[in-house]
Protein backbone atom coordinates (compact mmCIF):
# COMPACT_ATOMS: atom_id res chain seq x y z
CA UNK A 1 0.00 0.00 0.00
CA UNK A 2 2.73 2.74 0.51
CA UNK A 3 5.58 2.37 -1.77
CA UNK A 4 9.24 1.51 -0.63
CA UNK A 5 10.27 5.30 -1.99
CA UNK A 6 7.90 6.87 0.35
CA UNK A 7 9.17 4.70 3.20
CA UNK A 8 12.80 5.40 2.30
CA UNK A 9 11.95 9.10 2.47
CA UNK A 10 9.91 9.09 5.67
CA UNK A 11 13.03 7.03 7.01
CA UNK A 12 15.15 9.83 6.29
CA UNK A 13 13.33 12.19 7.25
CA UNK A 14 13.02 10.98 10.44
CA UNK A 15 16.67 9.98 10.73
CA UNK A 16 17.66 13.38 9.53
CA UNK A 17 15.24 15.35 12.82
CA UNK A 18 16.85 13.01 15.20
CA UNK A 19 20.11 14.22 14.16
CA UNK A 20 19.50 17.92 13.92
CA UNK A 21 17.94 17.31 17.38
CA UNK A 22 21.40 15.31 18.03
CA UNK A 23 23.29 18.01 17.22
CA UNK A 24 21.67 20.66 18.68
CA UNK A 25 22.14 18.38 21.81
CA UNK A 26 25.72 17.31 21.86
CA UNK A 27 27.23 20.49 19.50
CA UNK A 28 25.30 23.26 20.71
CA UNK A 29 24.26 22.71 24.22
CA UNK A 30 26.94 19.95 25.33
CA UNK A 31 24.93 18.39 27.32
CA UNK A 32 25.48 15.33 28.88
CA UNK A 33 29.13 15.78 28.85
CA UNK A 34 29.31 18.15 31.87
CA UNK A 35 27.22 18.76 34.53
CA UNK A 36 25.20 15.18 34.13
CA UNK A 37 27.51 13.63 36.84
CA UNK A 38 27.45 13.07 40.56
CA UNK A 39 28.03 16.10 42.68
CA UNK A 40 28.54 17.35 46.01
CA UNK A 41 27.87 20.64 48.03
CA UNK A 42 30.44 22.83 49.87
CA UNK A 43 29.25 26.48 51.21
CA UNK A 44 31.39 29.96 51.62
CA UNK A 45 30.19 32.76 53.04
CA UNK A 46 31.21 35.68 51.29
CA UNK A 47 31.29 39.91 52.74
CA UNK A 48 29.56 40.80 49.25
CA UNK A 49 28.94 38.42 45.89
CA UNK A 50 28.49 41.46 43.44
CA UNK A 51 26.60 39.80 40.53
CA UNK A 52 27.50 36.41 41.11
CA UNK A 53 24.58 34.36 39.49
CA UNK A 54 23.04 30.67 40.72
CA UNK A 55 24.39 28.25 37.50
CA UNK A 56 27.83 30.73 37.64
CA UNK A 57 30.88 28.36 36.98
CA UNK A 58 33.27 27.18 39.50
CA UNK A 59 36.74 27.27 38.40
CA UNK A 60 39.92 25.80 39.19
CA UNK A 61 42.95 27.38 37.19
CA UNK A 62 40.62 27.85 34.86
CA UNK A 63 38.63 24.80 34.48
CA UNK A 64 35.11 24.26 35.06
CA UNK A 65 34.67 21.76 38.22
CA UNK A 66 31.13 22.98 39.34
CA UNK A 67 28.65 25.44 39.19
CA UNK A 68 26.79 27.80 41.94
CA UNK A 69 23.88 26.17 43.09
CA UNK A 70 21.83 28.09 45.47
CA UNK A 71 22.62 31.72 47.05
CA UNK A 72 21.04 33.00 49.78
CA UNK A 73 21.60 35.33 52.70
CA UNK A 74 22.00 34.19 56.49
CA UNK A 75 19.67 35.44 58.56
CA UNK A 76 22.00 36.06 61.70
CA UNK A 77 24.57 38.45 60.48
CA UNK A 78 23.19 39.08 56.83
CA UNK A 79 26.20 37.72 54.88
CA UNK A 80 25.19 35.86 51.53
CA UNK A 81 25.73 32.21 51.79
CA UNK A 82 26.90 30.71 48.22
CA UNK A 83 25.88 26.79 47.91
CA UNK A 84 28.54 25.24 45.59
CA UNK A 85 27.75 22.48 43.61
CA UNK A 86 30.94 20.66 42.61
CA UNK A 87 31.47 17.49 40.42
CA UNK A 88 32.37 14.00 42.17
CA UNK A 89 35.50 13.22 40.52
CA UNK A 90 37.03 16.35 42.22
CA UNK A 91 36.44 15.58 45.66
CA UNK A 92 40.47 16.25 47.00
CA UNK A 93 40.19 19.66 48.32
CA UNK A 94 42.24 20.69 51.18
CA UNK A 95 40.57 22.57 54.06
CA UNK A 96 42.99 25.00 53.01
CA UNK A 97 41.34 25.80 49.99
CA UNK A 98 40.45 29.82 49.39
CA UNK A 99 37.51 30.73 47.23
CA UNK A 100 37.22 33.98 45.52
CA UNK A 101 34.61 35.97 43.16
CA UNK A 102 36.75 36.69 40.15
CA UNK A 103 35.25 38.42 36.58
CA UNK A 104 36.09 37.18 33.39
CA UNK A 105 37.22 40.06 31.30
CA UNK A 106 36.56 43.27 31.90
CA UNK A 107 32.66 42.72 31.00
CA UNK A 108 32.45 39.26 31.44
CA UNK A 109 30.44 37.34 33.83
CA UNK A 110 31.54 36.60 37.07
CA UNK A 111 32.78 33.15 38.53
CA UNK A 112 33.93 31.65 41.37
CA UNK A 113 37.65 30.83 41.47
CA UNK A 114 38.90 27.89 43.47
CA UNK A 115 42.83 28.22 44.93
CA UNK A 116 43.39 24.64 46.19
CA UNK A 117 45.74 24.78 49.31
CA UNK A 118 47.72 21.77 50.47
CA UNK A 119 47.12 19.12 52.52
CA UNK A 120 48.80 18.39 55.36
CA UNK A 121 48.27 15.56 58.12
CA UNK A 122 50.99 16.76 60.46
CA UNK A 123 49.28 20.35 60.73
CA UNK A 124 46.19 18.55 60.99
CA UNK A 125 44.58 20.21 57.75
CA UNK A 126 42.45 17.48 56.07
CA UNK A 127 40.06 17.24 52.71
CA UNK A 128 36.91 19.25 53.01
CA UNK A 129 33.50 17.18 53.62
CA UNK A 130 30.65 17.25 51.73
CA UNK A 131 28.70 19.98 53.82
CA UNK A 132 31.43 21.50 54.92
CA UNK A 133 32.32 25.77 54.85
CA UNK A 134 35.37 27.28 53.07
CA UNK A 135 36.76 29.35 55.84
CA UNK A 136 39.12 31.28 53.58
CA UNK A 137 36.79 33.66 51.06
CA UNK A 138 37.43 37.08 49.22
CA UNK A 139 34.53 39.25 48.48
CA UNK A 140 33.88 40.45 45.32
CA UNK A 141 35.37 43.44 44.12
CA UNK A 142 32.66 46.21 43.61
CA UNK A 143 34.04 49.39 41.57
CA UNK A 144 31.94 52.00 43.24
CA UNK A 145 33.62 50.72 46.80
CA UNK A 146 37.09 50.40 44.74
CA UNK A 147 36.26 54.12 43.66
CA UNK A 148 35.09 55.10 47.37
CA UNK A 149 38.45 54.19 48.84
CA UNK A 150 40.61 55.32 46.14
CA UNK A 151 39.35 58.66 46.72
CA UNK A 152 39.59 58.47 50.18
CA UNK A 153 42.84 57.17 50.60
CA UNK A 154 43.37 60.70 48.27
CA UNK A 155 41.49 62.97 50.96
CA UNK A 156 43.74 61.69 54.05
CA UNK A 157 47.44 61.97 52.15
CA UNK A 158 46.29 65.63 51.55
CA UNK B 1 -31.08 47.97 17.30
CA UNK B 2 -33.10 44.95 18.11
CA UNK B 3 -31.27 43.70 15.04
CA UNK B 4 -27.54 44.06 15.97
CA UNK B 5 -28.06 42.50 19.32
CA UNK B 6 -29.78 39.89 17.55
CA UNK B 7 -26.69 39.33 15.35
CA UNK B 8 -24.07 40.08 18.19
CA UNK B 9 -25.81 36.77 19.57
CA UNK B 10 -25.61 34.67 16.35
CA UNK B 11 -21.81 35.28 16.02
CA UNK B 12 -21.53 34.53 20.06
CA UNK B 13 -23.60 31.14 19.64
CA UNK B 14 -21.56 30.01 16.56
CA UNK B 15 -18.51 31.22 17.53
CA UNK B 16 -18.93 28.95 20.89
CA UNK B 17 -20.16 26.44 18.83
CA UNK B 18 -17.82 26.43 16.53
CA UNK B 19 -15.61 26.01 18.92
CA UNK B 20 -17.34 23.06 20.53
CA UNK B 21 -17.22 21.13 16.85
CA UNK B 22 -13.39 21.92 16.43
CA UNK B 23 -12.91 20.11 20.07
CA UNK B 24 -15.00 17.21 19.20
CA UNK B 25 -13.43 16.67 16.31
CA UNK B 26 -10.24 16.73 18.24
CA UNK B 27 -11.08 14.32 21.13
CA UNK B 28 -12.86 11.51 19.23
CA UNK B 29 -9.90 12.12 16.36
CA UNK B 30 -6.78 11.75 18.57
CA UNK B 31 -9.16 9.46 21.48
CA UNK B 32 -9.37 6.03 19.32
CA UNK B 33 -7.56 3.83 19.55
CA UNK B 34 -5.08 3.09 16.56
CA UNK B 35 -5.03 -0.10 14.57
CA UNK B 36 -1.40 -0.80 13.87
CA UNK B 37 -2.00 -2.66 10.74
CA UNK B 38 -4.25 -0.37 9.13
CA UNK B 39 -3.05 2.89 10.66
CA UNK B 40 0.71 2.77 9.52
CA UNK B 41 0.83 3.29 6.22
CA UNK B 42 -1.68 5.90 6.91
CA UNK B 43 0.52 7.92 8.94
CA UNK B 44 3.34 7.07 6.57
CA UNK B 45 1.74 8.35 3.70
CA UNK B 46 0.98 11.87 5.54
CA UNK B 47 4.19 11.89 6.81
CA UNK B 48 5.41 12.04 3.61
CA UNK B 49 3.23 14.89 2.16
CA UNK B 50 3.23 16.76 5.60
CA UNK B 51 7.12 16.49 6.79
CA UNK B 52 9.20 15.41 3.53
CA UNK B 53 7.89 17.54 0.99
CA UNK B 54 8.33 21.01 3.71
CA UNK B 55 12.25 19.57 4.16
CA UNK B 56 13.03 21.62 1.22
CA UNK B 57 11.65 25.20 1.89
CA UNK B 58 12.54 24.64 5.65
CA UNK B 59 16.14 23.64 5.34
CA UNK B 60 16.74 27.10 2.69
CA UNK B 61 15.14 29.26 5.22
CA UNK B 62 16.87 28.39 7.88
CA UNK B 63 20.25 28.20 6.38
CA UNK B 64 19.39 32.11 4.80
CA UNK B 65 17.96 32.80 7.98
CA UNK B 66 21.35 31.99 9.98
CA UNK B 67 23.41 33.53 7.29
CA UNK B 68 21.45 37.05 7.64
CA UNK B 69 21.41 36.62 11.68
CA UNK B 70 25.14 36.05 11.84
CA UNK B 71 26.10 38.93 9.20
CA UNK B 72 23.61 41.48 11.64
CA UNK B 73 25.00 40.41 14.79
CA UNK B 74 28.81 40.48 13.28
CA UNK B 75 28.46 43.78 12.40
CA UNK B 76 26.83 45.00 15.84
CA UNK B 77 28.95 42.90 17.97
CA UNK B 78 32.18 43.97 16.46
CA UNK B 79 31.53 47.69 17.40
CA UNK B 80 31.96 46.36 20.88
CA UNK B 81 34.77 44.18 19.86
CA UNK B 82 32.31 41.31 21.11
CA UNK B 83 32.35 39.22 17.81
CA UNK B 84 33.43 36.38 20.04
CA UNK B 85 29.76 36.32 21.05
CA UNK B 86 28.24 35.57 17.73
CA UNK B 87 27.74 31.87 18.21
CA UNK B 88 25.42 32.47 21.09
CA UNK B 89 23.76 35.18 19.53
CA UNK B 90 22.88 32.91 16.37
CA UNK B 91 22.34 29.82 18.41
CA UNK B 92 20.13 31.60 21.04
CA UNK B 93 17.88 33.51 18.86
CA UNK B 94 17.15 30.65 16.42
CA UNK B 95 16.63 28.24 19.41
CA UNK B 96 14.34 30.16 20.80
CA UNK B 97 12.37 31.91 19.15
CA UNK B 98 13.20 32.27 15.16
CA UNK B 99 13.61 28.25 15.01
CA UNK B 100 9.90 27.50 16.09
CA UNK B 101 8.12 30.68 15.04
CA UNK B 102 9.39 31.04 11.27
CA UNK B 103 9.42 26.79 11.48
CA UNK B 104 5.24 27.77 12.11
CA UNK B 105 4.86 30.00 10.15
CA UNK B 106 5.99 28.08 6.79
CA UNK B 107 4.57 24.98 8.16
CA UNK B 108 1.37 26.88 8.32
CA UNK B 109 1.53 28.21 4.84
CA UNK B 110 3.08 24.52 3.11
CA UNK B 111 0.97 22.00 4.60
CA UNK B 112 -1.83 23.52 6.62
CA UNK B 113 -3.21 25.52 3.67
CA UNK B 114 -3.18 21.90 1.69
CA UNK B 115 -4.28 20.22 4.60
CA UNK B 116 -7.13 22.62 4.48
CA UNK B 117 -7.67 22.36 0.62
CA UNK B 118 -7.55 18.45 0.51
CA UNK B 119 -10.37 17.71 3.62
CA UNK B 120 -11.71 20.64 2.03
CA UNK B 121 -12.15 19.27 -1.68
CA UNK B 122 -12.65 15.93 -0.21
CA UNK B 123 -15.86 17.40 1.91
CA UNK B 124 -16.81 19.19 -1.12
CA UNK B 125 -16.91 15.95 -3.29
CA UNK B 126 -18.52 13.77 -0.71
CA UNK B 127 -15.80 11.40 -0.43
CA UNK B 128 -16.22 11.88 3.26
CA UNK B 129 -19.72 10.83 3.43
CA UNK B 130 -18.86 7.98 1.07
CA UNK B 131 -16.45 7.24 3.84
CA UNK B 132 -19.19 6.96 5.77
CA UNK B 133 -22.06 5.35 3.49
CA UNK B 134 -19.07 2.60 3.32
CA UNK B 135 -19.24 2.14 7.48
CA UNK B 136 -15.32 3.64 7.21
CA UNK B 137 -14.93 6.67 9.95
CA UNK B 138 -13.46 9.29 8.15
CA UNK B 139 -12.18 11.06 11.39
CA UNK B 140 -10.61 7.55 12.05
CA UNK B 141 -9.49 7.28 8.18
CA UNK B 142 -8.65 10.97 7.27
CA UNK B 143 -8.23 13.22 9.92
CA UNK B 144 -6.01 10.85 12.89
CA UNK B 145 -3.36 10.24 10.84
CA UNK B 146 -3.02 13.28 8.91
CA UNK B 147 -2.98 15.06 12.54
CA UNK B 148 -0.63 12.88 13.96
CA UNK B 149 1.57 13.79 11.29
CA UNK B 150 1.49 17.35 11.66
CA UNK B 151 2.28 16.78 15.29
CA UNK B 152 5.13 14.30 14.87
CA UNK B 153 6.98 16.10 12.02
CA UNK B 154 6.78 19.79 13.29
CA UNK B 155 8.93 19.26 15.82
CA UNK B 156 11.96 17.43 13.44
CA UNK B 157 11.27 20.35 10.86
CA UNK B 158 12.29 22.76 13.67
CA UNK B 159 15.07 20.90 14.89
CA UNK B 160 16.04 20.40 11.37
CA UNK B 161 15.55 24.24 10.46
CA UNK B 162 17.83 25.56 14.29
CA UNK B 163 20.56 23.01 12.85
CA UNK B 164 20.87 24.23 9.56
CA UNK B 165 20.34 27.48 10.92
CA UNK B 166 23.12 27.72 13.09
CA UNK B 167 25.46 26.18 10.30
CA UNK B 168 24.15 28.34 8.04
CA UNK B 169 25.92 31.50 10.97
CA UNK B 170 28.85 29.09 10.91
CA UNK B 171 29.46 29.67 7.43
CA UNK B 172 29.31 33.13 7.10
CA UNK B 173 30.35 34.40 10.51
CA UNK B 174 33.56 31.92 10.62
CA UNK B 175 34.36 30.99 6.74
CA UNK B 176 33.23 34.80 5.57
CA UNK B 177 33.84 37.35 8.54
CA UNK B 178 36.86 35.37 9.91
CA UNK B 179 35.43 34.65 13.27
CA UNK B 180 37.53 31.92 15.26
CA UNK B 181 35.99 28.79 14.54
CA UNK B 182 36.85 27.17 18.47
CA UNK B 183 35.30 30.35 19.53
CA UNK B 184 32.35 30.21 17.91
CA UNK B 185 31.42 26.58 19.05
CA UNK B 186 32.84 27.03 22.69
CA UNK B 187 31.12 30.11 23.96
CA UNK B 188 27.59 28.36 22.25
CA UNK B 189 28.35 25.33 23.93
CA UNK B 190 29.18 27.61 27.32
CA UNK B 191 25.75 29.86 27.04
CA UNK B 192 23.52 27.45 25.39
CA UNK B 193 21.47 25.17 27.61
CA UNK B 194 19.76 21.85 27.28
CA UNK B 195 16.93 22.37 29.25
CA UNK B 196 16.29 26.00 29.37
CA UNK B 197 17.25 26.89 25.81
CA UNK B 198 16.82 23.73 23.24
CA UNK B 199 14.17 21.46 25.37
CA UNK B 200 12.27 24.97 25.66
CA UNK B 201 12.25 24.91 22.00
CA UNK B 202 10.95 22.05 21.10
CA UNK B 203 8.09 22.60 23.57
CA UNK B 204 6.85 25.75 21.48
CA UNK B 205 7.43 23.34 18.65
CA UNK B 206 5.34 20.90 19.89
CA UNK B 207 2.28 23.59 20.85
CA UNK B 208 2.78 25.53 17.49
CA UNK B 209 2.29 21.70 15.63
CA UNK B 210 -0.68 21.13 17.79
CA UNK B 211 -2.39 24.28 17.08
CA UNK B 212 -1.85 24.60 13.63
CA UNK B 213 -2.98 20.97 12.58
CA UNK B 214 -5.69 21.13 14.39
CA UNK B 215 -6.83 24.27 13.06
CA UNK B 216 -6.01 22.89 9.10
CA UNK B 217 -8.08 19.94 9.87
CA UNK B 218 -10.92 21.72 11.65
CA UNK B 219 -11.45 24.35 8.91
CA UNK B 220 -10.89 21.48 5.99
CA UNK B 221 -13.90 19.65 7.74
CA UNK B 222 -16.18 22.54 8.73
CA UNK B 223 -15.80 24.28 5.35
CA UNK B 224 -18.26 25.25 3.38
CA UNK B 225 -18.51 22.58 0.61
CA UNK B 226 -18.23 25.19 -2.47
CA UNK B 227 -15.13 26.42 -4.34
CA UNK B 228 -15.39 29.43 -2.60
CA UNK B 229 -16.14 27.95 1.04
CA UNK B 230 -12.63 26.20 0.50
CA UNK B 231 -10.44 29.06 -0.68
CA UNK B 232 -12.20 31.28 2.27
CA UNK B 233 -11.20 28.02 4.65
CA UNK B 234 -7.74 27.48 3.35
CA UNK B 235 -7.28 31.49 3.59
CA UNK B 236 -8.51 31.18 7.00
CA UNK B 237 -5.82 28.47 8.07
CA UNK B 238 -3.02 30.30 7.25
CA UNK B 239 -4.05 33.77 8.54
CA UNK B 240 -5.13 32.32 12.09
CA UNK B 241 -2.81 30.16 12.46
CA UNK B 242 -0.29 32.54 11.69
CA UNK B 243 -1.88 34.66 14.15
CA UNK B 244 -1.57 32.59 17.01
CA UNK B 245 1.19 31.44 16.27
CA UNK B 246 2.48 34.52 17.24
CA UNK B 247 0.33 34.88 20.02
CA UNK B 248 0.80 31.89 21.56
CA UNK B 249 4.68 32.79 21.16
CA UNK B 250 4.68 35.35 23.18
CA UNK B 251 2.86 34.17 25.80
CA UNK B 252 5.20 31.03 26.01
CA UNK B 253 8.05 33.53 25.82
CA UNK B 254 7.20 35.36 28.95
CA UNK B 255 6.14 31.95 31.06
CA UNK B 256 9.77 30.59 29.80
CA UNK B 257 12.45 32.76 29.74
CA UNK B 258 11.34 35.03 32.62
CA UNK B 259 12.51 34.70 35.46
Amino acid sequence: MVSKKIELMVGLFVAIGIAAILMLALKVANAGIAGNGKTYQLYAKFDNIGGLKVRSPIKVGGVVVGRVEHIKLDQEDYMPIVTLDIYSNYDNFSEATSVSILTAGLLGEQYLGLDPGFLDEELGIGVLQPGDFIEDTKPALVLEELIGQFLFSQDSED
Amino acid sequence: MLERIQSLGHNTISTISGLGRAMMMLLSAILQVPNPKKGWPLLMNQLFSVGVLSLLIIIVSGGFIGMVIALQGYTILVGYGAEASLGPMVALSIIRELGPVVTALLFAGRAGSALTAEIGLMKATEQLSSLEMMAVDPLRRVIAPRFWAGFISMPLLTAIFSAVGILGGHLVGVDWLGVDSGTYWSVMQAEVDWSDDVLNGVIKSVVFAFVITWIAIYKGYDCVPTSEGISRATTATVVQSSLIVLGLDFILTALMFTN
